[in-house]
């Protein structure tokens, strides 16, 4: 059951939801740069510089989440032979490479002024160039295999081989001294943002989430016309 | 419940899995010491020899430490356990302040005294605006 999937039935509702994730994603960007650059108050140490934060953290996030469910929906797709996940995955890669860049992008424009440096190779940093070399790497080999079947076997081991850097980013901070400071975010204990700046951070996280979501759209819904055209009624 | 094959594709996932993450920790074991951005006064105490390499400094601005004289600027790093004495001449970024965490990147001269040839702030990980920094100063 899980195995095989209708095109036609997917597309049938894939192919009508941009436009709604569209001006939702539109509405939620809006209230978030608002607050963003607007509303929220500035840092008591950074002043505005700290308004870069509201587009840094969020990209971060977003492609190390992303970065996330691709290997996972690789592994389980790989171990139980699920071709659909395999077009999930290759859909949604493309924008957490572009979250991957616009983070690494702004951070540098957000290290000028407070660290004094565009670019160090603290381990996060770089950490997180590497990240953008594996997402590369992943679309590169959905490029250049055209069998399905061997490029799905591919990605997996290139995402396997991506994964093991995702927790280095994130613990980098704490493992090692590194120019970026600790987590101001903690689930389990109290977050050391100030709730005024959390919130914009959230909604920002939120807009890009759902951008995220209309570029996948976009894409799954070529690989799903793809697959029609090639006259496969079934995966 | 699942066929032999998925159960050894299963098992072949996680070796692969396990082996990078003990490759992955033996190389970055291996290579702490350039892993990590700087190093801290304390660390430098316990060096043994003065290498002519370029090297980072890190830790807090000692409080009341920071002197200009002409262009050169002289500070204390420390961590709280050991100090060590920077001069510094050149463009200093905006957040660097007494009391709060520096960057220093140059040459040993001894184990007291750090020749800067470039400086960066580092911040910590509060963030709020000015006006709860000031009503947490006044309590």
């Amino acid at each position: 059951m899980f195995k095989f999937f209708e095109p036609n039935k997917i597309f049938s509702i894939t192919s009508k939801a941009p436009k709604y994730v569209l001006v939702l994603f539109i509405i939620i960007l809006t209230i978030g740069l608002t607050e963003a650059l607007i509303l929220s108050p500035q840092d008591y140490k950074q002043s505005h510089s700290v308004r870069i934060m509201y587009v840094h953290v969020p990209a971060a996030w977003i492609s190390l989440g992303i970065f996330s469910t691709i290997t996972f929906l690789s592994v389980v797709g790989y171990i139980f032979k699920i071709q659909n996940f395999f077009l999930i995955s290759k859909s949604l890669a493309p924008s957490g490479l572009v979250f991957n860049i616009v983070a690494l992008v702004t951070g540098s424009i957000w290290g000028k002024p407070t660290w004094g440096t565009w670019w160090a190779w603290d381990a996060r940093i770089t950490s997180m160039l590497i990240l953008v070399l594996f997402y590369i790497l992943y679309l590169v080999a959905w490029r250049i295999y055209e069998n399905n079947d061997k490029a799905s076997k591919i990605t997996t081991i290139i995402t396997i081989l991506g994964i093991i850097n995702v927790p280095i980013i994130k613990y980098s901070v704490d493992w090692w001294n590194t120019l970026h400071q600790p987590a101001s975010i903690n689930i389990l204990s109290k977050s050391s943002i100030h709730i005024s700046m959390l919130f914009p951070l959230l909604i920002m996280t939120a807009a890009f989430a759902l951008f995220s979501l209309l570029i996948f759209l976009m894409k799954y819904n070529t690989e799903l016309i793809k697959i029609k055209n090639k006259g496969l009624d079934r995966l | 419940m699942y066929g032999r094959k998925v159960k050894l594709r299963f098992l072949f996932i996680l070796l692969i899995i396990l082996i990078l993450i003990l490759t992955t920790f033996l190389i970055l074991k291996s290579l702490e010491e350039n892993v990590v951005f700087f190093q801290s006064p304390s660390e430098i105490k316990a060096l043994t020899e003065i290498k002519k390499k370029k090297i980072r400094v890190g830790g807090m601005v000692k409080k009341d430490s920071i002197s200009v004289v002409s262009k050169e600027v002289k500070f204390i790093i420390t961590d709280f356990k050991n100090e060590i004495n920077v001069v510094y001449s050149g463009v200093i970024p905006n957040l660097f302040e007494e009391g709060k965490g520096v960057v220093a990147e140059g040459y040993l001269k001894d184990k007291n005294y750090f020749l800067a040839t470039k400086i960066l702030a580092k911040h910590d990980e509060n963030y709020m605006p000015p006006e709860v920094k000031a009503a947490m100063e006044e309590k």
